[in-house]
């Protein structure tokens, strides 16, 4: 009976060790916060009503960045976290952390910063900008869109589930290595936790990625052939045709993963027949495109930040799109070279380390066709354009490196080393992120009405790019030192200390570079009057999401625009912008509550299968399924705005943005330094202390 | 909009910055000075050759990597807003030349590699036996948690986590694990590393050029022991060799099965020990124990 009921649940899965009791108060602490907070501003309604239910990609946009940006510090602080112990666990010491808690935090921070950040980051720009820039009212399957958001929370939830029940995640990398993370050798729930997790969010992922190849490929606006298409577009596509093709496998290997674990089913294992090097071999034809799906994206912002900030069309367009579209050609045709060391044949390895050559090219070609296209232009340094510059030179060192591990005879040295590490958080980092922080920064006024400081952000983006820089050299050394990764404690003799030291005081850095942003993001919005971008076009840009008023209205465009030229906006702002306002009926999606019930469920179905929870697990199964031949029978899903309607809604939001604007800001500066920002927030909190503000509350 | 009234200087930023870089390099360098980089200092032939590849391959890079970079900044510091002397045209695309010679200078540099790079992953292939007149040795090596056992089948010694061996004298290090998950055995100074897997065998011909004692450990993790699971490699004259299979030969315990036994049960940070004997069928028994697994032994050991 117990059994059935809780499956193997007990009280020793409850918190008792440090980590687990912070990690479950801070969960609490945060959740309890939130509740209070919006039950006090009466908010339920209008949080259920305008953003959970919602299914405009711009509001599930902001969804992900929100959710994203959190994981954000959550990911950074178990980056710091491993410095820590490496720097303090050397000789004698042990640091502060059990092997398998150091372990499990790794895996932590490495699953949680490519699923849970890049991607939210990757899908949350993919929403807001791809239908503006293709000129599209919605999406070819706003429910798609909306489940996969949901699944990724759902996602989210059971990574951090493991603090309050189990407390242990996968000790095993952010791959789960077979056959480390068979039953044998990984009997815990942690590993399940890292299959439901993933398996989800990735589901997801699916859905979204399917929702958008469909969307780009039918709903751009009458003109827009593929050859008219902006690049960001063109990046997202690319990734997105990625994400279809891989994920799925990604969803099979975790599934024969689980017949191993749960089924004692002999896949992976070391006998009757199980053979870990095909999950090897698996999880890496997913992994490599992955780090590509994140890749492309920010390829297609780097172009469209390169043209716009150099006022310049973009060098040569079909060399652009030529360079994304191989990548993405050549992806999946390279994963060996992340095992090298398992001992293929020379021909294998030389081929594995071809092809990886191969695909160097096309991405190199970008790094020239963006130099092609600032020659002769016009170049402002605003922050977006900072973050390409920083960009450029991380990711063509990342970049050789990673040419030297196509290496096999070389690789074979490099292998599993820091050298590794810091290879791919030079590209994640500098590359993927950079580029996220270029497109938020970028298309910011368009999102929020108003642009972001760009003193603050300017301080922030050094902090970055430096601590970047002192944090990852010593990596690079410690590799040269045969340094390997995933070290929780090392020999004194061996001479690692100070160079882990000097990066965790990079990753120190780095963190102010984190608060910094936050403090932009702030200091913007106490002076969001006097930064407000009333055009609709802070930049200057060409491309067809600035035509719309920043912030764009529900269904994005009044009247869906006729493209002849590939910078669509440029040229519409060349014939001249049109003055008379037509309008007419639009057809859009309703809300749809499905998205969450179905991830609900699936986050029940997941727990159900860590624990062994029979009925949950059936509860699962059935939720999800009633849910979805509920919706299936759901036919109003679509309403339509009159044009008399329209009309009116454009003169409110008009209103209401010259309204939003009246009124005085906070500091005296254009964009407040950081010195007055601190001054603003000290008054402000005297200000509360004296005059006994805290009592209204 | 308006333009930020605040204008950072940027010449005076970028010079800060610059500055601090400089600082930044001089303190890497002097943290450098007196550590051992082992891949800059190879004491095997493998692992000369893999250094020298490595040395070949950073030039051709940085060959076309540090003109690239120098020309990019310099464009976009040329074309920046405020030089006013800079030409200007916004709309002209790039010439059919400049679109040939982006996608050629890549393909010629990936050419060059790859010419570089098939030749000597053949070369240096793991299984590849050196030639030498000496004659070659083996060793076979088990990964156990956490540590490794190597058995000496010609000279009838084991050790564990210590491995001795002649200088300028091919050894095959024969691969594979038992009980544990995927392994890697890695001595940076005397070779790149390769997998051991159980139910798989691997062979790893390393060549040690200079006598010394040298760190080796697993490179790939395999659960909670796996930062302690280090050895000391130590190639010696072929002569201190002999002696010590000599001493080794009256070492007080044996590896037979129950010894071995013992062994497979985890621990951590085992220190280093030697055994005068081994039962000869251990390492067969391993091949029955897994015989069922796929990518069975036979085939790499044949090849
Ligand atoms: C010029 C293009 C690139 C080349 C030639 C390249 C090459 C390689 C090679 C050979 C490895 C395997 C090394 C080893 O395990 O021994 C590797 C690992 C990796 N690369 Fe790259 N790479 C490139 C671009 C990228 C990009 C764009 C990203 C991410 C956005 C990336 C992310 C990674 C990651 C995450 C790993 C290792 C993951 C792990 O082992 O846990 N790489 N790369
Ligand atoms: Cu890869």
């Amino acid at each position: 009976m117990k059994e059935f009921l809780i499956g193997r649940l007990n009280l020793e899965a409850l918190p008792h060790e440090w980590f687990t009791i912070g990690g479950t108060a801070a969960f609490f602490a945060m959740a309890l916060l939130a509740v209070t907070v919006i039950t006090r501003m009466k908010r339920w309604k209008w949080l259920w009503n305008e953003w959970f239910t919602s299914v405009d990609p711009k509001k599930i946009g902001i969804m992900y960045f929100l959710v994203s940006g959190f994981m954000l510090l959550r990911g950074g602080l178990d980056a710091l976290m491993m410095w820590l112990q490496q720097s303090l666990s050397s000789g004698s010491s042990h640091g502060y952390l059990s092997a398998n808690h150091y372990q499990q935090i790794f895996t932590a921070h490495g699953n949680i910063m490519v699923f849970f950040v890049a991607m939210g980051f990757v899908f949350g720009l993919i929403n807001y900008i791809v239908p503006l820039q293709i000129g599209a009212r919605d999406l070819a399957s706003p429910f798609l869109n909306t489940l996969g958001f949901w699944l990724f929370v759902a996602g989210v939830i059971m990574i951090n589930t493991f603090f309050v029940f189990g407390g242990q995640y996968a000790a095993t990398g952010w791959l789960a290595v077979a056959p480390l993370s068979g039953t044998q050798f990984s009997p815990g729930v942690g590993v399940d936790y890292w299959i439901w997790s993933l398996q989800i969010s990735g589901i997801g992922t699916t859905l979204g990625a399917i929702n958008f190849i469909m969307t780009i490929l039918k709903m751009r606006a009458p003109g827009m052939s593929l050859r008219k298409m902006p690049l960001f577009t063109w990046g997202s596509l690319c990734s997105m045709v990625m994400a279809v093709t891989v994920f799925p496998l990604l969803t099979m290997t975790l599934f024969l993963m689980f017949f191993d674990r749960y089924f004692g089913a002999h896949f992976f294992t070391t006998t009757l027949g199980g053979n870990a090097m095909m999950y090897t071999n698996l999880i890496w034809m997913w992994g490599h495109p992955e780090v590509y799906i994140l890749m492309l994206p920010s390829f297609g912002v780097f172009s469209e930040i390169v043209s716009t900030f150099s006022r310049k069309a973009t060098a040569s367009y079909w060399t652009n799109v030529g360079g994304m579209t191989g990548v993405s050609a050549f992806a999946l045709s390279v994963w060996l070279h992340h095992f090298f060391t398992m001992g293929s044949s020379a021909d294998v390895n030389a081929f594995f380390g071809l092809m990886t050559m191969i695909i160097a090219i096309p991405t190199s070609v970008l790094f020239f066709n963006w130099i092609a296209t600032m020659y002769k232009g016009k170049i402002k340094f605003d922050t977006p354009m900072l973050w390409f510059l920083g960009f450029v030179a991380l990711f063509a060192v990342g970049g050789m490196a990673g040419v030297m591990m196509a290496v096999p005879p070389i690789d074979f040295q490099l292998h599993n080393s820091l050298f590794l590490v810091a290879h791919f958080h030079t590209m994640v980092v500098g590359g993927v992120l950079f580029g996220i922080f270029a497109g938020l920064s970028y298309w910011f006024p368009k999102i929020a009405g108003f642009r972001l400081n760009e003193r603050i952000g300017k301080y922030a983006f050094w902090c970055w790019t430096v601590g970047f820089i002192m944090a990852f050299t010593p990596l690079y050394i410690l590799g040269f030192m045969g340094a390997t990764r995933r070290l929780d404690h090392y020999d004194a003799s061996t001479g690692f200390r100070p160079f882990f030291i000097m990066a965790l005081l990079g990753g120190i850095v780095i963190m102010a570079g984190v608060l910094l942003q936050i403090v932009q993001i702030i200091a913007s919005v106490m002076q969001r009057r006097r930064l407000a971008d009333p055009t609709g076009d802070p930049w200057g840009g060409r491309t067809l999401e600035w035509a719309v008023p920043s912030t764009p209205p529900s269904y994005n465009f009044t009247i869906i625009p006729e493209v002849t030229s590939r910078d669509a906006f440029l040229e519409m702002k060349k014939q001249g912008l049109p003055t008379k306002k037509v309008f007419e009926d639009i057809h859009m999606p309703r809300n749809t509550s499905s998205g969450i019930y179905i991830s609900g469920f699936a986050y029940l179905l997941g727990f159900g299968f860590v624990w062994h929870i029979v009925w949950l697990i059936i509860l699962g199964v059935l939720g999800i399924l009633t849910c979805l031949i509920k919706r299936t029978f759901n036919e109003d899903t679509e309403f339509t705005i009159t044009a008399a309607e329209v009309e009116d809604m454009e003169e409110k939001r008009i209103k209401k943005a010259h309204a939003s604007r009246a009124g005085k800001d906070l500091g005296t500066d254009e964009d407040m330094g950081l010195k007055e920002f601190i001054i603003i927030v000290i008054k402000w909190a005297l200000d509360i202390v004296k005059n006994k503000r805290w009592k209204k509350w | 909009m308006a333009k930020p009234k605040h204008k950072l200087g940027m010449g005076k930023t970028v010079g800060l910055i610059l500055a601090g870089l400089v600082c930044f390099v001089l303190v890497n360098a002097a943290l450098l000075h007196g550590t051992n980089l082992a891949l800059f200092s190879p004491q095997g032939y493998i692992a000369g050759e893999e250094h020298r590849l490595m040395l070949y391959t950073v030039f051709i890079l940085l060959d076309i990597g540090i003109p690239t970079l120098i020309l990019f900044y310099f464009v976009a510091w040329k074309y920046r807003e405020t030089n006013k002397k800079a030409e200007h045209t916004p709309n002209e695309s790039s010439g059919k030349s400049l679109v040939f010679l982006t996608w050629a200078i890549p393909f010629a540099i990936m050419g060059l590699l790859a010419a570089v790079m098939w030749p000597a992953t053949h070369r240096l292939a793991p299984r590849q036996a050196l030639i030498s007149d000496v004659k070659p040795m083996t060793i076979e090596v088990i990964a156990m948690r956490w540590k490794w056992l190597f058995i000496y089948p010609e000279q009838n010694i084991a050790a564990v986590n210590f491995v001795q061996i002649p200088t300028d004298t091919p050894v095959q290090f024969v691969l594979t694990a038992d009980e544990t998950p995927m392994s890697s055995f890695w001595i940076p100074k005397l070779g790149g590393q390769l997998y051991a897997m159980t139910g798989h065998q691997n062979l790893l011909n390393l060549m040690a050029t200079s006598p010394g004692d040298y760190p080796g450990r697993t490179a790939e993790i395999n659960g909670s022991g796996f930062a302690g699971m280090t050895f000391t490699a130590r190639a010696s004259t072929t002569d201190d060799f002999n002696s010590w299979v000599q001493d080794t030969r009256l070492a007080s315990d044996v590896l037979d099965s129950s010894t071995y036994n013992k062994l497979l049960k985890p621990s951590e940070n085992m220190p280093s020990t030697v055994y005068a004997r081994t039962d000869p069928n251990l390492y067969n028994n391993l091949l029955v124990k897994y015989s069922g697994t796929h990518g069975g032994h036979a085939e790499t050991a044949t090849e």
